[in-house]
């Protein structure tokens, strides 16, 4: 399958949500046990158990009747094309990026390491201290390898995700920022199989939890060049990182509260 | 423009048409709201009002229009009553500050609000639009006080330069070839003048020349997905199915009722098509009672006691004064729903038996229950709750705000002991039927004689798989007999090929003359799925069917000039194709050739009414303010509506009455020490995360965690003087509750206080999908609204009134 991508176009998200409850169905997701925090956003953050979130915000307009812009923005995994978090992965197989253009966790080799967490530019993967292992969205790699689309673009009601070839989806997106005066994000360069249109009345700063300017982090390199060839290794490498994870983490203890229904830190 | 709705969250399946509109026809999106909603997030422009004052808003846009020719003066002179005269007694509220001519003692006696009648009985008409008291002149009069400075005070928009900016655009569509729209929802009809709000909108959009065209009209966007099928199917107390209406105690025979129910017009350009009122009746007739004649089914027909009201409201009244035995709540809940629902709980505790037909255990089921907060041991009412099939479960149309029956399937069996809800009332039949054969009892015949073959008997003689498409068929009508119509031969058993076939005599039967033509002898329209639209108008004829006779655009004769030619060529609905001499396009109001017929064929002199007498509160929408608001009333001194239901005078009762539903009735009003305690305006409304009372969507976990609580929103301004923070816990209070009900406090730059005449009021807003049953859980906003109604239709002012908002201490 050729390489696709994701278009979020906030021109037309009306934060009504339907894509973070796709998620969760599709992907068998638990629901969390929320508070009301104070708005309309919940759960509050990302999570293990939480692929993906719309945020909301609120800013000063110029419109002199508007006065305030309520900004919305599904968040998720932005699939970079040179993405940070495989090249951090220690552990072979644990975050693939794929020939679609997703990358995808397989809880199967993931040891917990929270390489990931670290090196994403964009703040996404979630760490679950019970499962210790990471989780996040995978691009429905398992709905599009079939011919469909990711989950949430089949829920969006208002045409604000499209995915398709990555050709298609670039010349749309082009297309849509003249028609609607909007810019792209992101902007500076970072290459990313998600990208979104945002409307002109709202800066990529004022919308909360959003990194204007991604890149590779400089940590990155320093884990590559010191670890990444351990895992060369092939078998060795696994068990001295299993090793490490050791000293790091102590043994693996079974959690005597049952983790069934219980609900995860994030 | 969306006025009263907020479609992002509510109807977000419509609003992507919006957003292709904007796409692909540059149309620019005005929402008007009292709060900065999802919708508004998206809107091209923002006018904040005041809740309730929308006639104030639009009807200084009608002005607007007047004043500045922004008029489709072919369409007015034309197809509306503009020309019509009328009684040069009659008085516009302008005239009498506030009131129209004929008030008297809480009513209109409309006999000055009548057309003057030439000596065929037809109304006089001055085409120039000059005389006096002409329609025209008269709606221009009325209005005059509506003027930009004037309305942006009374709606409090803060900047009348912006409001005038939105008249202007929206007035711009009086062009014939452009067209603008109007979504409206509950936010327009939930008020005591929720009739007039939507009158004003037809008003301005009549002007405009708006209305049967492409791209115009105004589009109610109904509350549940398949309200519109319950409406044209109902048994309300005031209408059957199809729109006729209930028989009268006064109309105790079947020659009354039609000569009383159909118009008479002698204007040979007048379709009339109420005229067609006896053979609908009769249809219908036959359709509960295939096998006794009409004047016999007639005499089963429940009558109503002239003038009296069985709404909603007054049913809850009379049920608080223990007048009322048994209940059946098939999909309702009206203990979380109802307004003033704490004293509709109450109400409940009064029957002797209740019957829910429900998914889950709703709060009306468990009314008697400690979660309500009330005790077991003192509440007698015997409840069964019988569980019911959700719609995949089960099959069957509905009909959407456009109209369209669309015919769903069954995916899945609906789990343990639910039944669909045809199988559970064919049940219900079938006993009835046996209790009244072997128990007698009042007035039996009318349950005994019920036809009722949805189905295959089985041995026993009974329907036990009843089947939705049989149901169809009956709705759609067949022929009870061999009949010759029009030189054709109609066998007995086979379907009425669409209304103009039903007959008077009791020949034909259907179940709602509105749907007759959806089923074929070969086929159920409502389940057609093709998806060509040839010109790229949205009509898409082959996808399921659209009443009347798959009609996509009602009253699309008005669509056209007199010659037949469409107003706009970019987009024509229909035009007369002169070569095969017959119409192109949509389905035809009438297939009469041009300029034969006037287009408004459902009233009797077919022209749409920009003056209409019918109503309960006057022939013109003005402005009044809610019964509780802070504010006076400065477009006149009459500062509520002086012909709504006082619920809250009727002190009769009192003595009787236990003293909750004494203070569930009562109000904060105007200049009283009461609205002096409540100072605050608050609003109710929907998210897109839940639905309606809660009870489907609250027992879902991935919901439940989108909102989790019940929240109020409030302005920055108002959180700081009353020292809230975003979070905190906080008790909202109203006249009927004082005692109030909690939620946390959303504190937010998208409310903000509305400055009316030099001062602020502020404005808080409760979602009312809370209560006390599932997962998710929160007080029920509606134990603060007040029990009062819209003086025609009395549906429930849940849109503005007053509350007081505190802190909770300690918390």
């Amino acid at each position: 399958m050729a390489e696709h991508m994701m278009l979020i176009d906030l021109t037309k998200c009306t934060g009504c949500r339907a894509c973070q409850v796709a998620c969760k169905e599709w992907n068998g997701l638990r629901a969390e046990k929320t508070k009301f925090n104070g708005s309309y956003q919940n759960p509050p953050d990302l999570s293990y158990d939480t692929w993906t979130l719309v945020r909301f915000d609120e800013i000063k307009s110029e419109n002199s009747l508007k006065k305030v812009e309520w900004l919305m923005r599904k968040e998720g995994c932005m699939h970079c094309v040179d993405a940070p978090c495989v090249q951090a992965c220690p552990s072979p197989g644990a975050l693939v990026k794929t020939p679609e253009g997703a990358v995808v966790h397989n809880p199967k080799y993931c040891i917990g390491c929270k390489a990931c967490v670290v090196a994403c530019p964009f703040d996404i993967p979630r760490y679950s201290p019970q499962e210790e292992k990471i989780a996040k969205c995978t691009l429905c790699y398992d709905r599009i390898t079939e011919g469909k689309v990711p989950a949430c673009v089949e829920a969006c009601t208002t045409g604000c995700l499209e995915f398709g070839p990555k050709e298609d989806i670039i010349a749309r997106a082009k297309a849509r920022i003249k028609e609607v005066d909007a810019s792209l994000y992101p902007n500076n360069g970072y290459e990313t199989h998600v990208i979104y249109i945002v409307p002109k009345y709202a800066k990529v700063e004022e919308y909360s939890h959003l990194n204007p300017d991604p890149k590779v982090p400089s940590t990155e390199l320093w884990w590559k060049n010191l670890f990444k060839p351990l895992t060369l290794i092939g078998m060795g490498g696994v068990a001295g990182l299993a090793a490490l994870h050791y000293l790091i983490k102590g043994p693996h203890r079974v959690d005597d509260k049952g983790t069934e229904g219980g609900d995860d830190n994030g | 423009m969306i006025i009263g709705s907020n479609a992002a969250e509510n109807h977000p399946v419509s609003f992507k048409w919006v957003n292709e509109a904007r796409a692909k026809r540059g149309a620019k999106l005005i929402c008007v709201d009292p709060r900065f909603t999802r919708t508004a997030a998206t809107a091209d422009y923002y006018c904040p009002i005041r809740s309730g004052t929308d006639i104030a808003f639009i009807g200084g846009m009608i002005n607007y229009a007047i004043e500045h020719n922004r008029i489709h003066w072919d369409y007015v002179k034309n197809y509306t009553n503009a020309s019509f005269l009328v009684d040069p007694r009659f008085k516009t509220a302008t005239d009498l500050d506030g009131i129209f001519s004929g008030l008297e003692d809480g009513k209109y006696n409309k006999k000055t609000w009548q057309y003057q009648l030439d000596e065929n009985g037809n109304p006089k008409k001055d085409p120039t639009l000059k005389d006096p008291h002409c329609v025209f002149q008269l709606l221009k009069r009325h209005y005059s006080r509506y003027n930009i400075e004037h309305v942006s005070n009374v709606v409090g928009c803060g900047d009348p330069k912006a409001y005038e900016r939105v008249c202007d655009l929206f007035t711009s569509t009086c062009k014939p070839e452009k067209s603008a729209t109007i979504m409206y929802a509950m936010g327009s009809t939930q008020h005591t003048y929720g009739s007039q709000n939507v009158r004003v909108y037809a008003v301005l959009q009549l002007l405009l020349g708006n209305i049967g065209v492409a791209g115009g009209g105004i589009n109610a966007l109904r509350g549940e997905s398949n309200v519109q099928g319950s409406t044209d199917h109902a048994a309300l107390f005031h209408i059957l199915p199809g729109y006729l209406k209930t028989p009268k105690a006064s109309q105790q025979t079947y020659e009354k009722y039609l000569k009383d129910c159909t118009p008479v017009n002698h204007d040979p350009k007048s379709a009339n098509w109420w005229g067609n009122y006896p053979k609908y009746a009769s249809s219908l007739l036959k359709a509960f009672w295939r096998d006794v004649d009409l004047e016999e089914a007639y005499s089963y027909l429940g009558k109503i006691d002239d003038g009296k009201n069985y709404s909603f409201i007054p049913i809850f009244e009379r049920m608080a004064h223990g007048e009322i035995e048994g209940l059946f709540c098939w999909g309702q809940n009206p203990a979380v729903g109802g307004p003033s629902s704490r004293m509709e709980r109450r109400a409940l505790a009064k029957l002797k038996w209740l019957v829910c037909v429900d998914l889950w255990e709703t709060e009306t089921a468990s009314f008697w229950q400690r979660d309500a907060g009330v005790d077991p041991a003192a509440i007698d009412t015997e409840v069964f709750l019988l569980p019911a099939a959700a719609s995949v479960e089960k099959e069957g149309s509905i009909s959407n705000s456009g109209r369209w029956a669309q015919w769903r399937y069954k995916a899945i069996d609906p789990p343990g002991e639910a039944k669909d809800d045809l199988s559970i009332i064919t049940e219900l039949v079938y006993r009835l039927k046996d209790l009244y054969k072997d128990k007698g009892g009042a007035f039996p015949k009318s349950i005994l004689n019920l036809s009722w073959d949805y189905g295959l008997k089985d041995v026993d003689g009974r329907i036990h798989h009843p089947s939705t498409r049989e149901v169809a068929k009956e709705i759609n009508g067949f022929f009870l007999k061999d009949k010759v119509i029009k030189g054709k031969l109609f066998k007995a058993g086979s379907m009425v090929p669409s209304f103009a076939y039903l007959q008077e005599d009791g020949s034909t039967c259907s179940g709602n003359w509105l749907y007759c033509n959806s089923v074929s002898d070969t086929e159920n329209k409502m389940m057609r799925r093709g998806t060509s639209d040839p010109r790229g108008l949205g009509f898409y004829h082959e996808w399921a069917w659209c009443w009347p006779v798959n009609r996509r655009i009602l009253y699309n004769r008005a669509s056209v000039d007199e010659a037949g030619r469409p107003w706009a060529n970019d987009k024509p609905v229909i035009w007369w194709d002169s070569i095969a001499r017959k119409w192109q396009g949509d389905v035809p109001d009438g297939g009469w050739p041009p300029g034969t017929k006037y287009p408004f064929i459902m009233l009797p002199y077919g022209h749409a009414r920009l003056f209409a007498p019918g109503l309960a509160d006057g022939p013109f929408p003005e402005h009044y303010e809610p019964l509780e608001s802070p504010v006076k009333n400065f477009m006149s001194s009459q500062q509520v509506s002086p012909v709504i239901v006082r619920w809250d005078k009727m002190t009769h009762r009192e003595i009787t009455c236990d003293p909750m539903v004494v203070e569930g009735c009562v109000a904060a009003l105007y200049g009283t020490e009461a609205a002096k305690r409540f100072p605050i305006i608050c609003t109710t409304y929907r998210v897109s995360e839940h639905w309606q009372t809660g009870q489907m969507t609250r027992w879902l976990p991935w919901l439940c965690e989108l909102m989790p609580e019940l929240f109020v929103e409030m302005s920055e301004e108002l959180a700081k003087i009353k020292g809230i923070k975003s979070g905190d816990k906080v008790r909202i209070s109203s006249i009927r509750n004082q005692e109030g009900i909690i939620a946390y406090a959303l504190v937010t730059k998208r409310f903000r206080p509305y400055k009316i005449q030099g001062n602020l009021y502020h404005q808080v807003g409760l979602p009312w999908h809370f209560g006390y049953k599932g997962l998710a859980t929160g007080a029920i906003a509606n134990d603060l609204t007040p029990f009062v109604g819209d003086a025609n239709t009395m549906i429930p002012e849940y849109k503005a009134f007053l509350v007081d908002v505190n802190k909770v201490q300690g918390e």
